[in-house]
């Protein structure tokens, strides 16, 4: 029998070598379909049918529509965590925790629809004057709710894992709630908080119906530059952008160009990932 | 003052004075004039429930200023309990209930007007595991200060200095001040929280079992250190250790359990209150000689 | 008293204290932090609301029209014909393949993991790392790699684009976070239980088929339930595939195959023909409905379970 789970742990080493092997491969063709002349990667714009890859154009897009998001999810989802962790009674907890994880179930194409269905014409677009009805705000914003529960559920998992001992010393030295809690328990938390940052940043990135469908891009545009109000295409965006419909297996460029894209997305995250990993082991070494 | 030293003297040549000195059920008046010390506390009928539990009765007992007043009893009397209601840390369980009162220099500690942050800022807790913040050790005691204002450095500085040689720790550490708390050894740790809750000069300090994550040898440092502090603070302390409570306090309360007979639930209550020679030599209650001298317990 | 507590001259201990600890404490920053997380926790809740009400009103006539009908009809052209019912094949293939494929590997990584592997053998930490890794990994990668493997390589297998493509895709993506649920529920077996068996003479399989498993059972099964409710709800992977977003006459396992996410992705922003009474858009919230309805059910089940689950094991 042993063999036999051995055998199920090792696949998902293989796992991760074909995904390797696969991008890598992919990576490679498109470079030769370009002829290895980089120059296509940093022009006026995102063209693949014109074989122009404005690598800055997703870059932008992806940080600019992340930034976004953190910035909706970041203070929603910490302030979530220290009110479940340290003000809620556990009555309210109870019922309070299971909603933040039907958030968490919502499919993100749902989130998509809602953004363009009222983040970005009835919020976006009426208070400020964007470009485009889809933009990288709106995006930015539907991702940012769709990253608030990974937030929260990391951050308080941080936040539950100080001691209540250091609160009791706290407390009997005089303080308040909230210098116990700002002085205290949030300084003893912080590298869980950081990796909740972290892990967050990860899935926003990786992130791909809300930026497809309300990015603005569809499928090719110029470089709009660094505002929010602007369209924008992401890493995950240009990549479904690529593959186009049924019909398309076309071994163009233009199509090879999701394997490089996907390579880059690939080590990004990791690299966040293996980052935010390490980060949470310490948390559960400190006590 | 003459009712004093007359018992004393009877005492001394062994007449029995239990009766006179016994405090069971009866709201202790504090004696005008004795010269030993100012009542601090004054705890009557206290009881402490979790929800429709009661988890101890009737408290009733003087606390003696610039005294150490010794809590003993088998786990789950309620010793704990009771101390945590002098400085109402038991507010912080939510299904906690106080009857009964805690004054303090007369002063009602469960009194609505209350502010109960600054109730733990004059009444001091040192916590059974030693619990050092993890931060550096100048910045756990100057953590106190900090809180009521302290800003400028010299001032904090003269604090931590003062704080640390209070806690009998300064020599070992004055010259790493600025690392964590936490590389201390258990000993160490535990006068580093000693020395966080004199930072703040309180009058009173509450010890929940202050040495039983310690090794022997650090337990006689911290009992020498409770002797010397004596002379500046009132030291309650909670201890299963009896040798302990004999070694260091002046007083004693006796508490244990009684079958409560509706819901089959033990109730903590307190049996005997005395001096310590007296609870250990001479005890009036039958249960404090049983417990006193191993039978049970 | 000193530097903390200056008293008057002339007062008695007791009017010092009483001065002292009756002090008003006007707590600001406590109450602006209050407020601040308050609004918070109302602004999450507000958006998840907002999200529910637009998809459920968006959807309400169409679905009071046409009813279960919306559930049985093919894609098309017409949004007032169209149903979710191709959609709901490839769906419950994903599903199908998820709970027939991810779980059994899953759990069976899991077990050598815990029960087998030396913890601090290099070994076993490398496929813990690239486990955690993997479950980190975006889903439209995975989507990449279902395309090359499940596609293209195992095309004679699969059919190419199909539903079994896409549900093995499916079943990669979730194995990773299977396996992760699998290895907490059994660390929480407690060691007694298995020195139980071990004593008894039982072998390391019997012990875990007898023992350990059935202790395991619920929290794996909580797993379970919430990797599924994961597969159902992505699209991302399928569009990389190659789900189809025009006509899809027949379904079939190994043709061409869609999902209901998909449906979701295609017609949101549709334009809608002149002579329709319904709008694309529409469909799309009303084969949100239903998705979310699905997502909603299986979440809920897992909740129920480990609620179970922890009150056992507190019981115990």
């Amino acid at each position: 029998m042993r063999f036999l789970f051995q055998g199920a742990a090792i696949t998902t080493m293989v796992i991760s070598a074909l995904i390797l092997f696969v991008l890598a491969r992919g990576t490679l063709s498109f470079l030769v379909q370009i002829d290895w002349d980089i120059s296509k990667l940093s022009d006026t714009g995102w063209f693949p049918r014109r074989e122009r890859f404005d690598l800055r154009t997703i870059i932008v897009g992806s940080v600019i529509m992340g930034s976004v998001a953190m910035l909706v999810a970041v203070p929603l989802g910490l302030g979530v965590a220290i009110y479940l962790s340290e003000y809620a009674r556990p009555g309210v907890r109870r019922v309070l925790k299971p909603i933040i994880e039907v958030l968490a179930g919502v499919p993100s194409v749902i989130v998509g629809y809602f953004v363009l269905r009222f983040i970005a014409p009835d919020l976006v677009a009426s208070i400020f004057q964007p470009t485009n009805v889809r933009n990288m705000l709106a995006a930015g914003i539907g991702i940012g709710i769709l990253v608030i529960p990974i937030m929260a559920s990391v951050s308080e998992d941080a936040l539950r894992a100080v001691p209540d001992s250091l609160r009791e010393a706290s407390y009997g030295v005089g303080a308040r709630k909230i210098t116990t809690v700002t002085k205290v328990v949030i300084p003893a938390a912080v590298s869980g908080l950081v990796a909740a940052f972290i892990i967050a940043i990860s899935r926003a990135i990786g992130e791909t119906m809300v930026a497809t469908m309300a990015g603005g891009f569809d499928g090719s545009g110029p470089f709009t530059g660094y505002s929010p109000l602007e369209s924008g295409l992401t890493m995950t965006a240009a990549m479904t952008n690529a593959v186009g419909g049924t019909d398309q297996d076309v071994g163009g460029a233009s199509f090879e160009v999701l394997y490089f894209v996907g390579m880059f997305l690939f080590l990004i995250t990791i690299i966040l990932n293996v980052l935010g990993d390490r980060l949470v082991k310490r948390i559960r070494h400190q006590y | 003052m003459s009712n004093v030293s007359e018992r004393i003297e009877l005492l001394e040549h062994g007449v029995d004075m239990s009766d006179a000195l016994r405090t069971i059920g009866t709201p202790a008046v504090a004696e005008t004039g004795e010269s030993a010390s100012e009542v601090v506390f004054d705890l009557r009928q206290l009881s402490v429930f979790y929800g429709d539990f009661r988890a101890v009765r009737d408290g009733t007992l003087e606390i003696r200023d610039h005294e150490i007043t010794a809590f003993i009893g088998p786990s789950g009397c309620g010793k704990t309990t009771m101390l945590r209601c002098i400085n109402r840390m038991n507010d912080f369980i939510p299904t906690a209930r106080v009857e009964g009162q805690v004054l303090y220099h007369g002063v009602d500690l469960y009194d609505p007007a209350v502010n109960s942050t600054e109730v733990r800022r004059r009444i001091g807790m040192v916590f059974q595991k030693p619990n050092p913040f993890p931060k550096s050790i100048y910045d756990n005691v100057a953590y106190g200060p900090r809180l009521l204002g302290v800003k400028k450095r010299s001032q904090l500085d003269e604090v931590v200095e003062r704080s640390l040689k209070g806690a009998a720790l300064w020599d070992e550490v004055k010259d790493r001040l600025k690392e964590s708390g936490l590389g201390l050894s258990g000993g160490q740790q535990q006068r580093l929280c000693i020395a966080r809750a004199i930072a703040v000069e309180p009058d009173v300090i509450l010890m929940d079992e202050p040495c039983s994550a310690l090794d022997p040898i650090a337990t006689g440092r911290i009992e020498e250190l409770m002797a010397e502090m004596k002379d500046d603070y009132t030291i309650v302390i909670v201890t299963h250790n009896m040798q302990q409570a004999a070694r260091v306090s002046d007083r004693t309360a006796f508490f244990t359990t009684e079958v409560n007979p509706e819901s089959d639930r033990r109730t903590g209550i307190l049996v005997e209150y005395d001096r310590t020679d007296k609870m250990f030599s001479n005890p009036t209650d039958q249960r404090t000689e049983d417990y006193v001298t191993g039978r049970f317990g | 008293m000193g530097l903390m507590t200056p008293s008057r001259a002339g007062e008695t201990a007791a009017e010092t204290v009483r001065a002292g600890i009756t002090k008003k404490d006007r707590d600001v920053a406590g109450m602006v932090m209050l407020i601040a997380l308050l609004f918070a926790m109302i602004l999450t809740l507000l958006a998840l609301f907002a999200l529910l009400a637009q998809v459920v009103s968006e959807s309400a006539s169409l679905l009071a029209d046409r009813g279960l009908d919306f559930v049985t009809s093919p894609i098309g052209s017409d949004p007032d014909k169209i149903g979710i019912w191709s959609g709901l094949f490839g769906t419950v293939v994903i599903g199908v393949m998820v709970l027939v494929v991810a779980i059994p590997m899953g759990v069976a990584a899991a077990i050598y993991l815990e029960e087998y592997a030396h913890q601090d053998n290099r070994l076993t930490r490398t496929i813990m790392v690239n486990i955690r890794n993997l479950a980190g990994v975006p889903a439209v990668i995975y989507g990449v790699l279902g395309f090359i493997i499940f596609t293209q390589w195992l095309s004679p297998v699969t059919g190419g684009k199909s539903a079994i493509a896409a549900g093995l895709t499916m079943a990669v993506l979730v194995l990773p976070i299977v396996v992760i649920t699998s290895m907490e529920a059994i660390r929480a077996v407690p060691s007694g239980l298995r020195d139980a068996g071990y004593g008894i003479g039982a072998s390391r399989w019997e012990t875990i088929r007898d023992h350990v498993l059935p202790y395991a059972a619920p929290g794996i099964l909580t797993g379970t339930v919430l990797s599924i409710a994961r597969a159902l709800g992505e699209a991302a992977p399928l569009i990389i595939i190659g789900a189809v977003t025009g006509l899809l006459p027949e379904t079939s396992l190994t043709g061409f195959f869609s999902a209901v996410p998909i449906l979701i992705y295609q017609w949101t922003g549709r334009s809608q023909p002149p002579n329709s009474e319904f709008s694309f858009t529409e469909s799309a919230a009303a084969a949100g409905l239903v998705l979310l309805i699905i997502v909603f059910l299986f979440n809920a089940a897992a909740i129920y379970l480990r609620n179970r689950f922890e009150r056992k094991r507190a019981g115990q």
